[in-house]
């Protein structure tokens, strides 16, 4: 029993569809820490992005430094250094919290890398037309660059959150009890760990190949010239 | 506990994830090449094969591969599996999927004209493959191979949640023992960096021969 619900292990498939809501549990942990870590990604990678291309070296060099290397160190050992070292400092999140932050800060490596790489191509040509027209670096911006640079950006980063969701198991690492996790207590107090983990192999596959169609759809739906601001 | 204690055990992990990532390195690059010119093949169940297990291993967590490919298959097909054997089949499986991607894009993006040319001149089809689109499509997999490269390395570090004594384990079990938190985990994370940056700089090395291999300018 785990949660309140029983299982039935009279055989395989029962016990398969017994497990299917204590693994449901789990998933609402995996979709949350999903979203919450691509969300921090996403904000956390801009300004990455930015300090990057700050035109003073003295942010510049340490920011790539910072990026380069979170992005080649695993992100078990980033999420064992968050969770044991923060509370030393005397900053106790609990490992939930700390598992989002460290998806957060690993993806937010790889998405620094989209804005720059979107920010990037979009012709120079652009900005000295804009430059011709007087327009301020605000407005430059703002009307014609990013709205250049969206159709690239968006379905690069949309990629990140599918990775994202297969990533999420390595936070059991710290206890956090997503569909993983579950299943492992299902494994431990059943001595069957076949039927737990194949199933949720499963619904992992179902939720990347929703995902995946969700940004492919996206893909499609982005117009190739651009999105106006207004 | 002073740094320089710190060392040899991390060491001896470091060696250990150095050959996992090493050997699944190599799993992985027969896996892809295998799969990602099978997912062309005119024999309709060979690319079924191949598609089905790029989607099953990308689809699915690393994790989860593990721990299945640890705790289920044996019980499954009724075989005793040592961790090692596990985690490096397990890395294989899963870089090779991501690889076979690599492959299949690779061997698509090569002109039609090459392969036109080959059939005008007569070449058989395993010829077209390994002597006119292969040697091009290899100059164009060695960057996206770099970045898997890492991701492999990275990825290993896994293997320490099935009881693999990886440079992951042993930080974990001398974080256990000695409490050192700070100076056990930087160490852990520098090494991982600079084995990172070895990687990078062989990579580098195999693209550069790849381009003299394709016969054009190595300074492209």
């Amino acid at each position: 029993m785990l949660y309140g619900i029983h299982w039935d292990l009279s055989n395989s498939w029962t016990f398969a569809a017994s497990i299917i809501p204590i693994l449901l549990i789990g998933m609402k942990i995996t979709v949350l820490a999903t979203v919450f870590g691509f969300l921090i990604a996403l904000v956390l990678g801009l300004v990455f992005a930015l300090m990057r291309s700050a035109p003073m070296r003295i942010v510049s060099w340490p920011t790539r430094f910072v990026i380069e290397f979170v992005r080649d160190t695993p992100l078990l050992i980033q999420l064992y250094f968050l969770y044991y070292v923060l509370p030393d400092v005397g900053l106790t999140l609990p490992a939930l919290e700390t598992g989002i932050f460290a998806l957060g800060l690993q993806y937010s490596a790889y998405t620094s890398e989209v804005y720059r790489a979107g920010l990037d191509a979009v012709p120079q040509g652009q900005r000295e037309a804009a430059r011709a027209l007087n327009l301020g670096t605000m407005r430059t911006f703002r009307d014609v660059i990013i709205p250049q640079a969206i159709p690239r950006i968006v379905p690069a980063l949309a990629n990140y959150l599918v990775s994202i969701i297969k990533d999420t198991p390595i936070l059991s690492a710290i206890t956090v009890l997503e569909m993983l996790g579950v299943s492992q207590i299902i494994g431990a107090r059943t001595y069957r760990y076949m039927v737990p983990l194949t199933m949720v192999g499963i619904l992992f596959l179902i939720l990347t190949v929703i995902a995946a169609t969700a940004v492919r759809y996206l893909e499609n739906r982005l117009p190739r010239a651009g999105i106006p601001l207004k | 506990m002073q740094w320089i204690d710190l060392l040899p055990p991390l060491l001896r992990g470091a060696e250990v994830t150095a050959w996992i990532t090493i050997a699944s390195t190599i799993g992985g690059a027969i896996l892809s090449f295998a799969a990602g010119i099978g997912s062309g093949a005119r024999f309709a169940g060979w690319r079924w094969l191949a598609r089905t297990y790029v989607q099953v291993f990308r689809g699915t967590s690393l994790l989860v591969q593990l721990f299945w490919i640890y705790f289920a298959l044996p019980v499954l097909l009724g075989i005793s599996l040592s961790p090692t054997v596990a985690g490096v089949l397990g890395l294989s499986l899963n870089i090779g999927a991501y690889g076979a991607e690599v492959v299949r894009g690779s061997l698509a993006s090569v002109e039609s004209g090459q392969l036109e040319a080959a059939t005008a001149l007569n070449f058989k089809p395993v010829q077209t493959l390994w002597r006119v689109v292969m040697p091009q499509a290899l100059v164009e997999m060695m960057p996206p191979f770099g970045n898997l490269v890492i991701q492999n390395l990275k990825d290993s570090a896994l293997v320490s949640l099935i009881s693999l004594s990886d440079l992951a384990f042993q930080a974990d079990t001398l974080r256990n023992q000695t409490l050192d938190t700070v100076p056990i985990l930087t160490l852990t994370l520098l090494m991982y960096f600079a084995m990172a940056l070895v990687l990078m700089l062989v990579m580098r090395a195999i693209e550069r021969y790849t381009v003299r291999l394709s016969g054009r300018e190595v300074s492209r």
